[in-house]
């Protein structure tokens, strides 16, 4: 972590548009109304899904809608690491570099990022990239991955390499479309070429069956 | 010995998402089947089946899921019930939660209705890291399809008006702890609460509130359909039941797989994850439970089985079974000076010691990885490691704590070389690599 | 109540404390000292700070003894009682552990720290920390915040306890102040470094348990133990709190609050504080007289020469106008000299209240007779014409405590504006106010089913010209919801000036064919005397001869033809009234300025040139004599509260008759300025000059 500040300079104000707006129904639908404050990470999301970042007009927007101080928006955006509160490249390349990912190479990709993107944290000089390092993502079977966040959302790439995340980069610079998830044969996080979960009974309507519950006995005698 | 499981047995079926995670495809699998007869066999006997079933909680502590659904008020009063399903999946090495809500996320939703049920709750929200965005669409959208089939709902075939809803949170690890999760879920900086109070008196809005792992709850509608013995069988005695093993790093073939409890690591390795790279013999350490627990030398992992006690027995842990291997390649003080930064990135800053020690004992690893340091500073980061643990109001104190004791407590001498290295002018770090093809 | 008792060991002692304590107070119960820095009485438990942790014996951990309650300790396995240790090599190293830690990111400034000398940080590493330090990495550097005229901060000293998150959030009500970012890098400051603007802003300094956040207009200025500490009385307003005034030589160079439940609790205003910077401003230091329209330095004796000449003069166009901040003792000495001379034009109420005073009216219709402490045990108020606020805001802390722990209601007739809790706005007018009582739904029911309702009158609804209609009608609706009975009276008055009650205890009124404030405008006095009175409309008193006799060159100086030089509150000893009819003692903390006289001794120097020789020759003499006058001033510390409730008939208050439907205005519109004192003080013209363009320095 380190010391997290909103950017120096602010757009003069901040309105979600029609999209976001259903969006932001939709999650204060989920909580009781004198609660809605609950609301406040989604709605921060929305607000930099919709920007690129979070800025401080938004912030003070979406305290207001949810009675909030401003004060405690503000913690909350500078709390939580995915909130960008500075503009960002088209593209958002996070890299774990966690020790799961980091066993399996991801210094590699982040000296990618060094050499083809820039210093962390800034905007390529195309306007492209921003590439920064972020803790565990939760895919270390898939290890070492990254997290793109683009105008096709939010993405896991997973299973990299140096060579492939070279080949990827080059991809989103192009503009081409990529693949989203591991760059293997892989479909997910299963076991390369064994055999678990090769069962054909476990998927033929067998186990939709009506079933008769096990030990009700005691409790219906 | 514990044989290994087999699929017949295996509860998450689409655990790698060959099938569809979509509603008919996962009835097909067998989910919703019979939990009308459940929910119709009552509050007492659900509670009682999980406990009979012996199943611990599966997001790291361990504590029994029927023991704690049974801590929740026996009448609703004046405050509703809540179920909050932590799928904040973010303990380093972990990722099995993820591939339970994007392949077979109707099985978590069935798990909600009966552990709501079960703790007369109406409402639950399920608690997803903000990373989780492709997750977090595919629970979405399960839910919604669980919405339209009735299965839950106001009215449901079930008759238990019964709310789901899914919440996401926005990159903090500590929100991975139960009353930060709370305070996050409220709309506040994810900050552990004092306990007590705990949960099932006040937790969500001050509520009565359980607070579950996804793997936990995911499992139940099973576990009953086929049985707390059915569950019981798998393990060892206080260790039971099926179990998804994350494993990472140094292995051939990384991978989740779900397993039953207390499978020999070295089986589990060599089995599912195609061995350590290079053999097992190339082994240098594993950590066996996700970041926080300390790390286990080669000896240890040569008969370990992974469950609770067996790895407590070796001042480390189960935790989520998030097995991180290590082969002789590594720098393993440079690894766990990699996790001692995770703990500082990730300490909410609340409390004095982790706060102020997590970033100390990363900035001393850091120095002993590079050998810029002293023998007696060892002992002193020990002292350090102490004086966090056990001290803060949440565990991620000694979370931090724990990986750094691990190391001083089997690779000393490796710190120690390294010290001496620089001093004399050597390489600090000679990787052991041995060839992997 | 009485409350479950446990009986518990501590470091083998047993004790038995209710269950409801914390292990903290429990251990103090025990008199053991513990350490804290994030626990404090009045706020919220934190439990973050980590050094107040004890040993619970059987426990695997120490526990946070700020934190968990003797209830929910466990026992031994054989039925002993709970036990823990606070002297135990478990503690002693969990105490050490916290405070090394504390201490590696916080700065060896000391020396140039303005805690230094009170400071928790240093007191407590002194008595329970490590010898040496371990840490040879570089220390944290934490930029620091911008918070306005009045806090200074030095964020590298911050060890992150929250009290000021806390103290704003929870008792100002001014949710300003948080924590951004996380970890190590976390950071207290304000929204994009915004001014704080809370009344109570400066109550976060004393907080502070580091040198952190500190007193901006003190910065530098003195050590703690260079200091002379006066314990007194507060005059900014009508609470009386209680405060501490601490000197160096002549100079006052700070104001801190003195813990009083019944008052002020441990907290007092901005103004309070910082009105020490007006202490040495502006001051009138020798005697003046207008010659040609220009005042002119003069000696004593002919200042009282010429005073004498006026005042010898047609006692009915003579006048005396008290002011906010007069000492009783000055009060009766002006009176006593005003009855010598047969002056019977004399007031108290500068603003105009319509509140009577003297025989035949009952006190309690002119005190807050709830009492502050009383506020607590109210269970709906109504706030009539009164912004508590800008006009006591000690006192609003006090009603946001129990609106938030209590659920009080709150009700308000009159402007709408930001109290820092939830009211339900009842009315605006005096009309409103008038018609409640005929209402049956609404607030009026929740008034009405009330176990302790109360009703809080402003001076600013009774500065009307119908001020004494209003009276009644507020008495009137206090007795048709019972608000007065046996053991509550919750007709309560607030009032803004520290004078007001005193002065009208001692009958500081008209008397028989004399006139009022108003009554002595327009041209209807040959000679005024203004006794620190300023709040007055200075170009209504025509030609006449005005007198000034106060500390500071202010409104009334302005005006004056002759100026006798007096004390300030801080340099004479004093009797004041609060606003509950609480009498309280200030002391002298420096001399008068200059050539400047205690205020009694001027009256009594007049009145031996006038050859009326008032009977004592000094303050023992007059204190004596007063309170062989009037008894009441003798009950030190004493509020009256509901004392004498059963006989008095609220109903038929003030005047009955009709009143105007005009909306109520509060007495006081800029908190910062409501005396001359504080309007020399520079550190709150500029919380004035923020208040006035608040949107300025949002946007920076």
């Amino acid at each position: 972590m380190s010391v997290r500040r909103l950017a120096k300079e602010q757009p003069e104000s901040f309105a979600f548009n029609k999209k976001s707006e259903d969006e932001v129904k939709f999650w204060l639908g989920k909580y009781p109304e004198e609660k809605k404050a609950s609301a406040v990470i989604p709605m921060l999301w929305i607000a930099q899904k919709q920007e690129g970042w979070v800025s401080e007009p938004a912030i003070r927007d979406i305290a207001a809608r949810l009675e909030m101080p401003y004060i405690r928006v503000y913690e909350v955006a500078t709390f939580y690491t995915m909130f960008n509160l500075a503009p960002v490249g088209e593209n958002l390349v996070q890299v774990c570099g966690t020790t799961p990912c980091m066993l399996r190479g991801s210094g590699d990709l982040i000296s990618v990022c060094k050499n083809r993107i820039g210093k962390s944290g800034e905007i390529s000089e195309d306007g492209k990239f921003t590439w920064v390092e972020v803790e565990c993502m939760g895919a270390c079977a898939n290890a070492p991955m990254i997290q793109l966040a683009n105008k096709d959302g939010d993405h896991y790439i997973e299973d990299l390499d140096a060579e492939k995340f070279e080949q990827l980069l080059d991809d989103l610079a192009a503009g081409k479309d990529v693949k989203f998830g591991p760059q293997s044969e892989r479909n997910a996080s299963e076991p390369h070429g064994t055999k678990v979960l090769s069962d054909p009974s476990l998927y033929d309507g067998s186990k939709a069956k009506p079933i008769k519950l096990p030990n009700t006995e005691k409790a219906e005698g | 010995m514990v044989e290994l499981l087999q699929d017949k047995d295996r509860i998450f079926t689409n655990l790698f998402g060959h099938h569809s995670p979509g509603l008919e495809s996962a009835q097909q699998r067998g989910a919703w089947n019979g939990t009308t007869d459940m929910l119709d066999m009552g509050r007492d006997w659900i509670i009682d089946q999980m406990k009979a079933s012996g199943l611990r909680g599966r997001g790291g502590a361990g504590f029994p899921t029927g023991l704690k659904w049974s801590f929740m008020p026996k009448e609703v009063g004046a405050r509703p019930h809540y179920l909050v399903v932590n799928a904040d999946e973010s303990e380093p090495g972990t990722c099995k939660d993820r591939e339970i809500m994007r392949h077979d996320p109707h099985l978590l939703i069935e798990g909600c209705l009966i552990a709501s049920f079960a703790m007369q709750a109406h409402a639950c929200y399920i608690y997803l890291r903000g990373e989780y965005v492709t997750e977090r669409l595919a629970m979405e959208k399960a839910v919604k399809e669980a919405y339209e089939a009735k299965l839950i709902g106001e009215k449901n075939v079930h008759g238990w008006p019964f709310h789901v809803y899914i919440h996401h949170g926005a990159g903090a690890y500590i929100c991975g702890e139960e009353t930060a999760l709370l305070e996050s879920l409220e709309g506040k900086k994810g900050q552990p609460r004092l306990k007590p109070p705990f949960p099932a008196n006040a937790g969500l809005y001050g509520c009565p509130t359980t607070v579950n792992n996804v793997e936990s709850i995911a499992v139940a509608g099973t576990i009953l359909r086929r049985g707390a013995d059915w569950f019981s069988s798998f393990g060892r005695e206080r260790n039971v039941g099926t179990k998804i093993f994350s494993i990472s790093g140094h292995v051939n073939n990384p991978c989740n797989v779900e397993e039953a409890m207390s499978i020999p690591m070295k089986t589990l390795i060599e089995t599912h994850a195609g061995g350590v790279r290079g053999g097992w013999d190339n082994l240098k350490a594993v950590i066996p439970g996700g970041s926080s627990v300390s790390l286990l030398p080669k000896d240890i992992c040569d008969d370990v089985l992974m469950d609770f006690d067996a790895l407590s027995a070796h001042k480390s842990g189960l935790g989520t079974a998030a097995v991180i291997v290590m082969d002789k390649s590594t720098d393993v003080v440079k690894a766990i000076a990699r996790i001692s930064y995770f703990y500082r990135h990730e300490s909410c800053g609340q409390c004095t010691p982790c706060r102020e020690g997590t970033g100390w004992m990363w900035r001393v690893l850091t120095r002993m990885a590079a050998g810029e340091s002293t023998i007696e500073e060892i002992d002193m980061l020990l002292d350090v490691a102490g004086q966090v643990e056990g001290h803060t109001i949440c565990a991620l104190g000694d979370a931090a704590a724990w990986p750094v004791q691990g190391l001083i407590r089997h690779f000393r001498h490796e710190i120690e070389e390294r010290i001496n290295n620089y001093r004399e002018g050597k390489p600090v770090f000679v990787s052991q690599a041995v060839a992997a093809e | 109540m009485s409350e479950d008792l446990r009986k518990i060991i501590v470091d083998g002692e047993e004790i038995e404390v209710p269950n409801s304590y914390t292990l903290l107070q429990a251990a103090e119960e025990a008199g053991r000292e513990i350490p804290r820095f994030c626990y404090h009485e009045r706020l919220s438990v934190a439990g973050n700070c980590r050094m107040c942790l004890v040993e619970l014996v059987g426990a695997p951990k120490p526990a946070a003894s700020c934190a968990m309650q003797v209830k929910d300790m466990r026992g031994g396995p054989n039925g002993e009682p709970p036990a823990m240790n606070t002297l135990s090599p478990m503690v002693k190293k969990a105490r050490e552990g916290v405070m090394e830690f504390l201490l590696i990111n916080h700065p060896l400034d000391c020396p140039i720290c303005d805690q230094g000398g009170e400071c928790d940080l240093q007191d407590q590493a002194l008595a329970y920390g490590r010898t040496g330090s371990r840490f040879p990495e570089n220390k944290r550097a934490v930029e620091d915040k911008e918070m306005g005229p009045i806090i200074g901060t030095e964020m590298t000293r911050c060890i992150q306890c929250t009290r000021c998150v806390r103290f704003v959030t929870e008792v100002a009500g001014s949710p300003e102040i948080g924590m951004i970012g996380r970890g190590e890098d976390a950071e207290i400051t304000t929204y994009l470094e915004s001014a704080v603007e809370s009344e109570l802003s400066g109550n976060v300094i004393d907080l502070c348990p580091v040198g952190a956040l500190t007193s901006k207009p003190y910065a530098f200025n003195a050590r703690p133990w260079e200091l002379s500490k006066t314990e007194t009385i507060d005059v900014m307003d009508a609470l009386g709190s209680n405060i501490r005034v601490d000197n160096r030589g002549p100079a006052v160079l700070r104001i801190m609050p003195r813990v009083h439940e019944g008052v002020n609790e441990e907290w007092i205003s901005d103004k309070t504080r910082y009105a020490w910077e007006g202490l040495g401003k502006q001051r009138l230091d020798k005697p003046y007289l207008r010659e040609n329209g220009k005042l002119r330095p003069v000696s004593w004796s002919d200042a009282l020469s010429a005073a004498a000449e006026k005042l010898s003069g047609d006692a009915s166009r003579i006048g005396i106008i008290g002011g906010d901040l007069n000492s009783v003792e000055e009060l009766k000495a002006a009176k006593d000299l005003a009855e010598a001379l047969g002056i019977a034009s004399i007031d108290i109420r500068q603003d105009g209240a319509k509140i009577s005073a003297g025989p035949g009216v009952a006190r309690q219709s002119y005190l807050f007779n709830s009492t502050i402490a009383g506020i607590e045990d109210a269970d709906a108020i109504l706030l009539v014409g009164v912004n508590p606020r800008v006009e006591a805001a000690v006192l609003n802390a006090r009603i946001r405590k129990t609106w938030l722990h209590n659920d009080t209601k709150v009700g308000v007739i009159g402007e709408a504006i930001d109290l820092t809790y939830d009211y339900e706005h009842v009315g605006t007018s005096a009309a409103d106010l008038a018609g409640l009582k005929r209402k049956r739904s609404g607030f009026i029911k929740t008034l009405k089913d009330a176990e302790r309702p109360m009703i809080i009158v402003g001076t600013g609804a009774l500065s009307r010209a119908d001020g004494a209609q209003i009276l009644n009608a507020a008495g009137d609706l206090a007795a048709a919801i019972g608000a007065v009975k046996d053991d509550w009276n919750g007709f309560s008055v607030l009032h803004t000036a520290a004078s007001r009650v005193g002065g009208l205890d001692l009958g500081f009124v008209p008397g028989e064919g004399g006139h009022d404030v108003a009554g002595m405008q327009s041209g209807a006095m040959d000679t005024l005397v203004l006794l620190g009175a300023d709040e007055l409309d200075m170009s209504s008193f025509g030609d006449a001869f005005v007198i000034y006799v106060g500390s500071h060159g202010d409104n009334g100086a302005h005006r004056a033809d002759l100026i006798l030089p007096g004390a300030a509150w801080t340099e004479q000893d004093g009797l004041f009234v609060n606003t509950e009819g609480r009498v309280q003692l200030a002391y002298r903390s420096v001399f008068p300025k200059g050539e400047a006289k205690e205020n009694w001794a001027i009256f009594r120097a007049l009145s031996e040139r006038l050859g009326k020789t008032l009977p004592y020759d000094n303050l023992e003499q007059l204190r004596h004599k007063l309170f062989e006058d009037h008894p009441v001033f003798a009950g030190i510390d004493h509020a009256p509260g509901a004392e004498g409730a059963a006989q008095f008939d609220v109903k038929s208050i003030g005047q009955a008759g009709d009143i105007a439907d005009e909306p109520f205005v509060a007495a006081v519109s800029n908190f910062y300025f409501t005396n001359p004192i504080a309007r020399a003080s520079e550190t709150l013209a500029a919380c004035a000059a923020l208040r006035a363009e608040p949107e300025q320095v949002a946007a920076e």
